[in-house]
């Protein structure tokens, strides 16, 4: 109630404000007027009498604006500052554009990165409570976390304690047809209760039952909200509706929300249950499926783990063969899904900090320059009844303007970059990161962005306060203070450009380091040579060709018309594309050897006869596969160098053989050559040991063409593609790259490339802005040193003493600057070790070249000052003062 | 001559409201109460009594009117409200407290 009248009160007093002022006028006039005639019945002569009491009674200017405050609203003084405050701006329209810009440059990049940090790591997943979700996952002696076996899942599911529900997926794909022919389409196939563990409800239609995934379920089909949109325009009639995948006419059950995504399965549309199991699925030593489990109320992950590990024991103990060695991994699901990009996001936010760190402070030094050469104006106002806390609300009012001003800038400009940086990734690595579609300047990132301005207003506005002395108000006004003054402003803001440049070599370091692990990551050696290759995904209908005469005829004839075509030197086709990461193994058991169970893992390729000439893969020994080694020749296999390392060293491998962990006979394959390690893995990754199997003692449905073409590989898809189609129009054919492309446009090398792209902007943001700085500290203080210098070159002291005495100062500043920033960048760049490849943290010549790069700048920013120090008149130097 | 910096807080405020107890006063007569009830050991300072003054205003502990003063010359005067003479009695307790505390603290043991 009070505080109300007060505000009622308040307002009034704003209306009438001159009527409050005049009242106040008066009554302070009859004040004195009292005290005059006061005076003057006590016997002191009227003249003497009123200039005591104008003595005693103060400003008065001060005074009312003393009773005024207690009265009135802030927000009016708080005009009457901005307004000042917007002028004084344009008054010196050079300092406001700079520091505008700059500080718009670090807001808008911290922001911007901000943003994506917000969607990859803070922004909840699309899941009902996703911090109690589960991967789940099974865990090899070479795999932290490896595929899980669908029939240890059934088991996993049983004899689990943990779980309220836990869920398996895998992915799939099907030829889907369409008016033009077939389409192949990339699918999920999920357990029923997949959904309902996230807690996702369709939008439209229902969800699959429970037991719809068992032979007995139809075959129906939920889409995502994306293939409803694209593929079925969005008809609201689409629940019904029947879908041809694979031959098979699917029933359309469902929708799901805009807003769902689930990343380790991104490009899927259509999902399917696990209704018709494939031959993987049926064999216990075969794994494809990740699962998702939630959380019982209480249970912790680690809990989870525990119990989940007893049970994989439990199943090892049953299942020896198939199970030996297999434990479980339960991790949470957000990690799963988010884990490969935080390390990298962190090292951007923390670039882009640093940059605005190295603006902020070179605005704040900018304003420290600028309240130097407004001392007089702060005298006066101070001499006129400027309040101190007037005066400093005014230096508030001034920085806020500034960083207002910056912000909103820096918004902008994030918003561009963010669009910007979103667009340059591919379709493929948005799938695979499907949270960063959402980036947008929601409310989290709008309160950073306010946070990061507040911060940075209170920074200025400290900056000039602590130059705003109470006690030198004469000084001020006299100008007599310039030489201690400028002494002190000298080596605080020398401290700003040690931390700026400081900070300039760690991001420097950063970069170079960043950049330097993505050159040896593209120049890692392959054991191919991954120029002229132009490859693609070729998918065979099972109805035209169920079984594998037809397989191997249909591949011979396209391989057949794909090299007669023009600039097609060879052509060849794997399982498995080289660069695409370690995977889809095999356990192995060599005949003569000790086996104890152990599941021995190496990568297995299927390939044809030419795969390896047409990569230009090295032979080490032995001899290549022959076009007619099919079934009914004996089993031969093609060994990388790796695996005679692990499994026959110092030994003759040629010759020898091996199989399945049981040696079943149709198992067993001869050893009849060895090749150079093709890199399999992704680009930072060692390559495992691998078979390479004759494509045509196993082929399959789903094959990967590669082609060396003479001329441009990319040129010659379109023509591949056609040619395929010639053949058959119902073959579907996908995923069309040249293999420099699979390599330069992998996750791994994107990532790499991005951040040592981003962190190397960031650097040279960061070197532009701390020689600036530098330049600005030097400049400053040859001009506050003019006098002396003029006194000094007047006394006989020679141009090159004066270079000498200037450039030692910067020297000295850049030294301790890049000799901190050392130091710093050591400890901060063992943080960064998980993004760097090839190379040391502390890597000497780096390390040594940002030095170099950085001394050298700063020796060319010091030296435009130095010139004009030795180049001062002396006798107009003296005769200015 | 101590100033209002040196005066304990508050007791500007409580002196003024004391001193209205005695009738309506204009600004000068109040500053000229204090200054010899206190025996000259007070000068209240303008800069500190007019914003005080719109204080007590603020807070509705004294209702402020322009009257003419025995020289026929118009001047504010101040009076005491009721919840001016409640916040009295407050403050002076108050202060009896803490003079008292002081007191004890500054007793010879």
């Amino acid at each position: 109630m009070d505080s109300i009248a007060r505000l009622f009160k308040k307002i009034g007093t704003l209306l009438r404000r001159e009527r409050f002022n005049s009242e106040l006028e008066e009554e302070m006039s009859f004040h004195r007027e009292q005290k005059e005639k006061d005076l003057c019945e006590a016997g002191v002569a009227p003249a003497a009498a009123h200039r005591a009491v104008a003595r005693e009674f103060g400003n008065p200017t001060r005074l009312k604006e003393q009773s005024y405050e207690v009265m009135g609203m802030r927000f009016e003084t708080v005009w009457q500052d901005l307004h000042f405050a917007i002028r004084q701006l344009r008054r010196s329209p050079g300092f406001t554009l700079t520091a505008v810009l700059m500080l718009a440059l670090g807001i808008g990049a911290s922001v911007a990165i901000f943003a994506f940090v917000d969607a990859a790591l803070i922004k909840p997943l699309p899941y009902q409570d996703p911090t109690r979700l589960a991967d789940v996952a099974e865990r090899g002696r070479l795999w932290p976390r490896s595929n899980l076996s669908y029939q240890d899942y059934v088991d996993w599911k049983k004899m689990n304690k943990v779980f309220s529900a836990l869920e398996a997926y895998t992915g799939g794909g099907y030829l889907m047809k369409t008016a033009a022919g077939v389409e192949p389409v990339t699918a999920a196939r999920v357990t029923a209760g997949f959904f309902r563990v996230l807690g996702v409800r369709p939008e439209l239609g229902r969800d699959f039952y429970d037991g719809e995934d068992q032979p007995s379920g139809g075959d129906t089909v939920i889409l995502t909200y994306q293939s409803w949109q694209e593929r079925f325009g969005g008809r609201k009639d689409i629940v019904g509706q029947t879908v041809n995948l694979d031959g098979v006419p699917n029933t359309i059950v469902g929708v799901l929300p805009a807003s769902f995504h689930f990343a380790p399965r991104g490009k899927a549309e259509f999902w399917v249950t696990l209704q018709k199991l494939n031959n993987c699925e049926k064999r216990r030593s075969c794994h494809n499926m990740f699962g998702v489990g939630r959380l019982k109320d209480g249970v912790s992950m680690q809990a989870a783990l525990v119990d989940m590990t007893a049970v994989a024991k439990q199943l090892e103990i049953q299942y020896p063969g198939s199970n030996r060695d297999q434990g479980a991994s339960v991790k949470p699901l957000y990690e799963q899904l988010v884990g490969d990009i935080r390390p990298i996001l962190l090292v951007l936010l923390g670039g882009a900090v640093l940059l605005l760190v190295i603006a902020c402070v070179n605005v704040s030094s900018l304003l420290l320059v600028r309240s130097e050469s407004r001392k007089r104006e702060i005298a006066v106002r101070g001499a006129l009844g400027a309040s101190r806390s007037r005066l400093v609300r005014q230096f508030v009012t001034e920085s806020l303007v500034l960083v207002v001003m910056g912000g909103l800038l820096g918004l902008l400009f994030a918003e561009v970059s963010m669009q910007g940086l979103s667009r340059l990734m591919s379709k493929d690595m948005l799938a695979s990161m499907p949270y960063l579609a959402g980036i947008a300047l929601n409310h989290r990132v709008a309160l950073f962005a306010v946070a990061v301005c507040v911060l940075a207003a209170g920074l200025f506005a400290l900056t000039p306060i602590l130059r705003v002395p109470l006690t030198t108000l004469r000084e001020g006004l006299t100008d007599g203070g310039r030489g201690t003054a400028g002494t002190l402003w000298r080596r605080f803001g020398a401290n700003l450009v040690v931390v700026e440049l400081a900070v300039a070599v760690v991001l420097l370091v950063g970069a170079g380091l960043l950049g330097k692990s993505f050159y040896k990551l593209l120049h890692v050696d392959l054991a191919f040579q991954p120029d002229h290759l132009a490859t693609m995904q070729v998918a065979l209908p099972q109805t035209t060709y169920p079984k594998e005469p037809q397989l191997i005829a249909i591949q011979r004839k396209l391989l057949d018309r794909i090299r007669s075509l023009p600039g097609v030197q060879s052509a060849s086709v794997t399982s498995v594309f080289p660069v695409s990461g370690n995977g889809n193994t095999d356990w192995i058991r060599i005949v003569g050897k000790p086996y104890n169970g152990e599941h021995n893992e190496v990568n297995q390729r299927e390939v044809s006869s030419d795969y390896f000439t047409t990569l230009h893969a090295k032979l080490e020994r032995g001899r290549f596969f022959t076009d007619d080694e099919d079934a009914s020749k004996p089993k031969v296999v093609i060994v990388n160098k790796a695996f005679v390392r692990q499994y026959f060293p110092g030994e003759d491998p040629i010759g020898r053989v091996m199989g399945d962990g049981d040696l079943t006979a149709k198992s067993l394959r001869q050893i009849i050559a060895v090749v150079d390690d093709i890199k399999e893995s992704s680009l930072d990754v060692d390559t495992w040991p691998a078979e390479y199997t004759p494509m045509n003692q196993g082929p399959d449905n789903y094959f990967g063409l590669v082609v060396r073409t003479s001329q441009a590989e990319g040129a010659m898809l379109p023509v591949l593609r056609a040619t395929v189609q010639q053949v058959d129009p119902g073959i579907g054919v996908f995923d069309e790259q040249t293999q420099l492309q699979r390599i330069n446009e992998s996750q791994t090398a994107y990532l790499h490339r991005s951040s040592a792209w981003l962190v190397g902007g960031f650097a040279a943001m960061a070197l532009l802005l701390g020689v600036v700085g530098l330049y600005g500290v030097i400049a400053y203080s040859v001009s506050q040193r003019t006098r002396e210098i003029g006194v000094r070159m007047a006394l006989g002291a020679q141009q090159s003493s004066v270079y000498r005495m200037i450039l030692k100062e910067a020297g000295w500043l850049t030294g301790v600057g890049i000799l901190a920033g050392l130091i710093c960048s050591i400890a901060v760049t063992t943080l960064m070790r998980k993004l760097l490849f090839g190379i040391h943290s502390w890597d000497v010549s780096t390390l040594a070249a940002v030095a170099i790069v950085l001394g050298g700048s700063a020796l060319l920013a010091s030296y435009f000052p130095a010139r004009r120090a030795a180049s001062v008149n002396p006798v107009e130097a003296l005769r200015a003062e | 001559m101590p100033k209002k910096s040196d005066l304990m807080p508050g007791t500007l405020d409580m002196m003024i409201l004391k001193t209205l107890t005695r009738g309506p006063q204009h600004g000068y007569g109040i500053a000229s109460s204090i200054k010899r009830a206190s025996d000259d050991v007070l000068t209240v300072e303008e800069g500190s009594l007019y914003p005080a003054l719109q204080r007590l205003l603020l807070q509705s502990w004294v209702k402020a009117e322009w009257r003419s003063t025995e020289t026929n010359r118009r001047a504010r005067f101040y009076t005491l409200t009721a919840a001016g003479r409640k916040q009295l009695g407050l403050e002076h307790s108050r202060f009896e407290e803490m003079i008292a505390a002081i007191g004890r603290v500054m007793q010879d043991a």
